[in-house]
């Protein structure tokens, strides 16, 4: 049953202080969608399996399905809104863009935070270490092989190009 | 002809022939750029929405809130088979923040995707016939209220015996699975013959009969299903749904809840992945629907992943048995097969399921005479449908295999075998299906010399090896799933003096781009750049009517419908600037932004959006119609138009494996992926559809299965295996091989720019390409799917395998030297551009 009492959750999130009204036993991804408005995440199975949730937090890609939102508070939390710089999309995002790595898109926004994670770790990635670190992410349409594209791609751009 | 057991169609509902529309012809046709060179065509262009996906700022129908919403949930039945005697709702509707409650005898009226097969309600009424079958539904201020609520209706079940299996469905008749059948547990039975099967079996040198196992799969998109239902004070309702049919949805939520078309709207919001299993209404919609006609408020219904694999209407289990007959030279003779289908609860797409059955066989070999018998039968499991490569990929499954182990018998390399069958182009079918471009025999060199094949083919180490197959596919279905004598596809295109065109079209994107071939179709025709254009899709107010995202129809259709309405549109244009310059309007190039005379382009030139202007002050008001119908084909019996298509595309895949003997696991290195559709409108969009189709058929091959409980202490028989994508096994970046695509372009006269499909096809050769490399990797063979290890190590266990896998290597190297000198002499086919 739906716990009557409401807590008042603050999250640090891409940088801005947020507050919002949640019960106690919410995720982290209903506080991102629901409470905030930050519907970039997306919830495929809501139980830790697909990673279409999936956000960084100091600098570690976190399932935000399996996680509470009040155990997040004070840290430091990006999520796929918080990727584009001033507007721009991120290198990144224009290499998923550029070579057709987004087709429906569901598990984009969860697989491109766990790829601007690695890329933030190791800049200059080979393409072993780019499928393990998108391991958790189910991507139903690709095949993965674009996705490996881009990532490599935006790495070059980045500068980091092997 | 032989046919039984297909109840005729009423004459009322078949549709006049002679009334069929006629598309317009273009001088020049279809497949010519509107200048001298494609500007957009061809080229490695970005998706319209690309930006919004990646940015997180597409919004899918979760992403919607409206004010004052309300949640909604499905209660769903805990027994396979079980006769509701009473449904008591009263503890739920007392809890505070329940609004409404639903139970079958709300939505009583029977619905389903084919109109001669409606055997389906929202809730069910009288019987649940699966795990999951929904049974009530709640909306509340939010969806925890809504699943409490759920645990307070009381449901009295008396349970009758479950059918789980084909063969249960067949020998126990008196336990009957849905009312609506005919006869027992018979969904669907089709037999069908095209010459004489048995004679030219007869003239085989080598005859394989073998049985099949098809194990059922689902598609598993990432976004689960969602619905919101906003019925408001005027008696109009609008559903926003993850749907890939809208239109369809529209009809049969008419029918459903009572009320008039023209009093609803659907709109698909951006789309999270469907692969055919969004591709018919389901109880969410009719249910988020009816809850808000009774609150007055929007009601949300979102599946979980559990419910997913409860919605179902994925790949259906198959038992193919067929039996094959080859040459020496290679020639095919006569085609046996008969087909048991696993079905599920309820009908869904399954009578077109089982003519695709056997329909889709017969290219791109040629058969000199074929017959199929295919049943469908109804068991207590949730419902199977169209999933990608809908029909066909079983018995290209089971014929690929035969290919393979025919061309074994004759000592004959199983490329060259293909090669020799090839059927040819513009040519029909044994079963008449016509037949345009045809580019398979370049799939087959580009795989063949991609793969290195001639040097590993029977040639690898122990546990190694290389498998081939190929397939074909429909660009779109000849008929409209109700019969009638609209179009299949329509476009509106509005243009006006800002220069910013806006084309308004049914049709669905899924994530496979069709949004994308519509902007590409109207930049092309103007001149006008991609980001000038909008696409306003899928919305019923506004946009005409397209049928839909299935049967790989839309890059085809719709982008037909698109090419003429921007054609007339260009006409327009271009008439404008003639009389302003004195020259004819066939004269006049719009492309890259920029209206010029090809006579005097320097002195004759002026921005397309000038030019609009001028178009707009000749011609009033900017706007163009098209649509596109499919010409009238099919063979002239029943059934002959089920599989008949504009267009087929053709596949050939190459499969490297490399296999462990000691475990059974078979770890795929690479599949060489070459596809013929037609001309690619963007190679990128092409190459993530064969990418994408190759992975899920490994897929399907290697990993997933879905699969059902016997009974056992504390459930009864039909419960999920495991609806969870941890329990269901999709393959992880890990798991997938490496996929190279080899885009072979044959444009089809018929084609927007001779375009066909991509989406679809390269699905098919996945599987049997591997069950055949792993044949050549450890000589045994993989008849039932999937090919894991607990499967594969038996099969080892069960034979000398070692032995079989040398003899084959033996058999083909000694042919090879004879087989090379009649190579020489084998008709290759017609070639395609």
């Amino acid at each position: 049953m739906e716990s009557t009492t409401t807590a008042v959750c603050r999250l640090r999130v891409n940088g801005d202080l947020r507050e919002c009204a949640i019960a106690p036993n919410s995720t982290l991804l209903e506080a991102l969608r629901y409470g905030l408005g930050l519907t970039g995440s997306k919830q495929g199975c809501d139980k830790g399996d697909c990673g279409a949730c999936t956000v960084v937090v100091d600098g570690e890609p976190v399932l935000s399905c399996i996680s509470l939102a009040l155990a997040f508070e004070g840290r430091e939390i990006t999520t796929i809104e918080g990727v584009s710089e001033g507007g721009k999309p991120h290198p990144l995002q224009d290499a998923f863009d550029l070579t057709g790595a987004a087709q429906c898109g569901f598990c984009t926004p969860g697989i491109l935070m766990s790829a601007w994670a690695l890329l933030r770790k190791n800049p200059s990635p080979s393409r072993d270490e780019i499928a393990q670190a998108l391991s958790g992410n189910l991507c139903r349409c690709t095949g993965y092989t674009k996705i490996f594209e881009a990532v490599e791609r935006a790495a070059e751009s980045l500068g980091g190009a092997r | 002809m032989k046919r039984r057991g297909t109840p005729a169609i009423p004459a009322d509902r078949m549709m006049p022939a002679e009334k069929r529309l006629i598309p317009p012809a273009w001088p020049g046709g279809r497949t010519a750029p509107p200048n001298r060179e494609f500007r957009v065509i061809g080229k490695r262009n970005r998706k319209v929405e690309g930006l919004a996906k990646v940015t997180g700022r597409a919004i899918y129908a979760d992403d919607i809130a409206l004010p004052r919403m309300l949640h909604g949930k499905l209660l769903r039945s805990p027994h396979a088979h079980a006769r509701i005697r009473s449904i008591d709702v009263s503890a739920a509707r007392a809890l505070p923040g329940v609004h409404a409650i639903l139970t079958g005898r709300d939505l009583p009226e029977y619905f389903g995707i084919i109109p001669w097969t409606e055997d389906e309600q929202a809730l069910c009424e009288e019987k649940a016939r699966y795990v999951g079958d929904a049974v009530a539904a709640v909306a509340a201020e939010s969806e925890l209220i809504a699943e409490e609520a759920l645990k307070r209706i009381r449901v009295e079940y008396e349970t009758v015996p479950a059918i789980t299996s084909i063969d249960e469905a067949l020998e126990h008749p008196e336990i009957k699975v849905n009312e609506k059948a005919k006869e027992g547990n018979i969904s669907k039975h089709v037999h069908l013959e095209f010459g004489d099967v048995e004679a030219e079996l007869e003239k085989s040198d080598a005859t394989i009969e073998a049985e099949y196992w098809y194990e059922g799969s689902t598609h598993a998109p990432i976004e689960p299903h969602c619905a919101i239902g906003d019925f408001d004070a005027t008696g109009f309702l609008t559903l926003y749904s993850s749907t890939q049919v809208a239109h369809y949805l529209h009809r049969d939520l008419a029918k459903v809840l009572g009320l008039p078309t023209q009093r609803i709207r659907v709109i698909q919001p951006v789309v999270g992945g469907a692969f055919g299993g969004k591709s018919e209404p389901f109880s969410l919609e009719f249910c988020a629907a009816k809850l808000s006609m009774l609150t007055g408020r929007p009601v949300k219904i979102l599946y979980t992943r559990e419910e997913v694999f409860y919605a179902h209407r994925g790949r259906h289990p198959m038992r193919l048995r067929y039996r094959t007959g080859i040459k020496r030279d290679g020639t095919l003779t006569g085609v046996d097969a008969k087909i048991h289908i696993d079905g599920g609860a309820y009908s869904s797409f399954g009578l077109v399921t089982t003519y695709y059955s056997g329909q889709l066989l017969t290219a791109p070999y040629q058969m000199k005479a074929y017959r199929f018998d295919s049943t469908r039968v109804f068991t207590n499991k949730p419902c199977c449908g169209p999933k990608r490569g809908h029909g066909s990929v079983q018995p290209r499954f089971a014929f690929e295999c035969q290919i393979d182990k025919l061309a074994d018998a004759i000592g004959m390399d199983p490329i060259e075998v293909r090669r020799r069958n090839f059927l040819g182009e513009h040519t029909r079918t044994v079963n008449e299906l016509r037949v345009t471009s045809n580019g398979f025999p370049q799939c087959l060199e580009a795989v063949e010399r991609a793969s290195d094949w001639k040097r590993k083919f029977r040639r690898m180490p122990y546990g190694h090896g290389v498998g081939v197959a190929g397939s074909m596919y429909i660009s779109g279905t000849n008929y409209c799933i109700y019969p009638n004598e609209m179009p299949q596809s329509g476009v509106q295109l509005k243009l006006d003096r800002s220069g910013r065109a806006t084309v308004f079209c049914g049709a669905s994107d899924i994530g496979q781009g069709s949004d994308s071939v519509l902007a590409y179709i109207v930049a092309e025709e103007l001149g006008l750049d991609i980001g000038d254009i909008r696409v306003v899709a899928a919305d019923t107010d506004l946009t005409p009517v397209d049928l839909g995202s299935y049967s790989s129809r839309e890059t085809f259709m719709v982008g037909n419908a698109c090419l003429d309405a921007a054609r007339k549109l260009r006409l327009m244009v271009a008439e404008s600037l003639a009389e302003r310059w004195g020259c004819r309007a066939e004269d006049v190039t719009l492309a890259g932004g920029v209206a010029c005379s090809t006579r005097a382009p320097e002195k004759e030139c002026m921005s397309v959006q000038s030019a609009f202007q001028l178009a707009e002050a000749r011609h009033g008001t900017l706007g163009s119609v098209g649509w596109y119908q499919s010409p009238k084909l099919g063979g002239d019996y029943r059934g002959g138009t089920i599989g008949a298509s504009p267009a087929y595309s053709f596949t050939a895949h190459v499969a490297e494996v490399e296999c462990d003997p000691e475990t059974g696991r078979v770890s795929v290195r690479k599949i060489w992926v070459a596809h013929d559709c037609g001309r690619a409108l963007n190679p990128v969009a092409v190459e993530g559809q064969m990418e994408g189709s190759a992975y899920m058929g490994f897929a399907e091959a290697i990993f997933e299965e879905q699969l059902f409980k016997p009974e056992a202490p504390g459930h009864g028989a039909g419960l999920h295996h495991g609806p969870s994508l941890l329990d269901y096994r999709i393959p992880t970046s890990l798991d997938t091989p490496e996929l190279e695509s080899i885009i072979i372009e044959s444009v089809d006269p018929e084609g927007p720019y001779g375009a066909k499909e991509a989406g679809e096809g390269p699905l098919h050769p996945s599987i049997p390409a591997i069950a055949n490399a792993i044949y050549d990797a450890l000589g045994v063979r993989c008849d039932r799917l999937p090919f894991d290890p607990p499967r594969v190590f038996r099969l080892l266990r069960s034979c000398d395998a070692r032995a079989q896998w040398e003899r084959a290597r033996a058999h083909v190297h000694e042919a090879a030297t004879g087989a090379q000198a009649t190579a020489e002499r084998s008709p290759s086919g017609t070639r395609a551009r």
